[in-house]
Parts: structure tokens; sequence; C-alpha cells
């Protein structure tokens, strides 16, 4: 019996669907984390804050948020230029560019989480 | 080896043309989760580091955050964003449940669609009504 369907490619196609989906959920917690302190704080002020990012936990909780938030966009920005962007030098240069940006707000999180110390 | 049994190719990767390609509603809503999400990162994602950075550096630059925001075209950007984490958030959802097999038979797949984007307008009008 044969195959209906030879897979071919580089078979990232499932691993990206299922970081897509992973990184949402870790995503859709840290939202439900932040709705929560709002309500618990009733609004904010800059002591409280202040407070909040002085928090380890929070701290690397908002850092897993933006990992995952950067490598959400990663994929997803990969899938558009895909899709739409025809000249395969102009998608890498743009993937570059993306890929760029990326890593330099990575070192952004970490200096506005880790840099006031 | 004969090439016979190699399987034909479709030329890969497939590119869209948007202007060729007839969307119904759940295809409006899915091209907004991209729009969306292009939104959040171009614009999003550097807005929300410079705007925590900068609120957390003094009192003074707080105050001096709150009174940026106060301006009309700071919340008009600030609803946009506000719209496109909203949609792209209850489209995402709703992604996630089809991905489980809820509300995959084309009438329910129309509805949560609709439910995704209007929902999505309700909450963005509710924040700007309280900007304003």
């Amino acid at each position: 019996m044969t195959p209906n369907r030879i897979v071919v490619g580089a078979h990232y196609g499932w691993r990206d669907w299922l970081v897509q989906r992973v990184t949402a959920v870790m995503m859709g917690l840290y939202t439900i984390l932040v709705l929560g302190l709002l309500l618990w704080f009733g609004g904010l002020d800059f002591a409280a804050w202040k407070a909040t990012f002085g928090n380890e936990a929070f701290r690397i909780a908002t850092f897993v948020f933006m990992v995952a938030l950067f490598w959400h966009a990663w994929v997803g920005v990969r899938n558009i230029l895909m899709d739409y962007v025809k000249p395969a030098v102009v998608r890498l240069a743009l993937q570059v560019l993306v890929i760029g940006a990326l890593v330099g707000y990575a070192g952004w999180t970490i200096q506005v989480l880790w840099g006031g110390r | 080896m004969a090439a016979v049994d190699r399987p034909v190719l479709k030329p890969r990767p497939v590119y869209l043309n948007l202007f060729a390609i007839r969307m119904p509603f759940p295809s409006v809503v899915s091209f907004l989760h991209r729009v969306s999400g292009a939104l959040l990162f171009v614009i999003g994602i550097p807005l929300l580091l410079y705007t925590v950075q900068r609120s957390l550096a003094s009192p003074e630059a707080w105050v001096q955050m709150r009174a940026a925001f106060d301006t009309p075209f700071a919340k008009l950007v600030a609803v946009v964003l506000a719209w496109a984490f909203i949609h792209h958030l209850f489209a995402g959802i709703r992604h996630l449940l089809l991905d489980v097999h809820i509300g995959v038979e084309l009438a329910g797949a129309r509805r949560s669609a609709a439910l995704a984007f209007v929902l999505a307008i309700l909450v963005t009008i509710a924040i700007a009504v309280r900007l304003w």
C-alpha cells in the first residue's frame, strides 16, 4: 500500500504550529495575572507599579512572557512574509531584519527588568 | 531509481494573492488576526518596552507618561493597539478551541468568528470610552 501523500520539506511546520500554541497559552496566563494585579491594586499608581516590578518572581514571569512573545512574533511574522513577499532576496532581508529586531528587544527587555540595579 | 516513482511536486511555498481570494467572514476574522498580529509586532512591542521603561524610571517620569497618554493622538494609538491585542486574543482563543475540535462545523465556525469579531469591538469601545 502506498501512502496517499508523501510529506516533503524541512518538517519545521508542525513544530512552529505547536510553538505558536504553547507560547499563546503562556501569554494568556500572564495576561490573566496582570489583569488580576490591576484589579487587586484597584488601578495603578507609581508606588504600586514600582513595587510590582521590584518583585523578582514578577520580573521572571514578565521575562518568560516576553520571550514567549518574541518567539510567537517570529513564527507569525515569518508566516506572513512567506505568504506575501515573493522575491526571495526581499523576504530574506525582511526576515533578517525581524530576527535582529527581536534579539534587540530581548536585550532591551533585560535592561528594563534588571538594568536598574 | 525511476523518475516516475517520484510524486509530482507542487511549487512551494505557495504565494497568496489577496485580491484573487473570495473571503467569507471567518477568513476576514483570520486575516484581521494577521493584521492585528503585525500591528502588535511593528508598533506594540517597541511601544510597550518604551512605556514600561520610562514609567519605571522615576515618579516624575511616571507623571510625564500619564500626561503623554492624555493627547488625542496617543489615545488613538492606544485604542488601535488595544483592539489589535483583544482581537488577536479572542481570535487566538477561537483557534485553540478549533484545534481541540470545538466548533469545527461550518455554522459553528461562522458564529464563533462573528462572536470573536464583535466581542473585540465591544471591549475596544469600552476601553475607548474609559480613555476619553
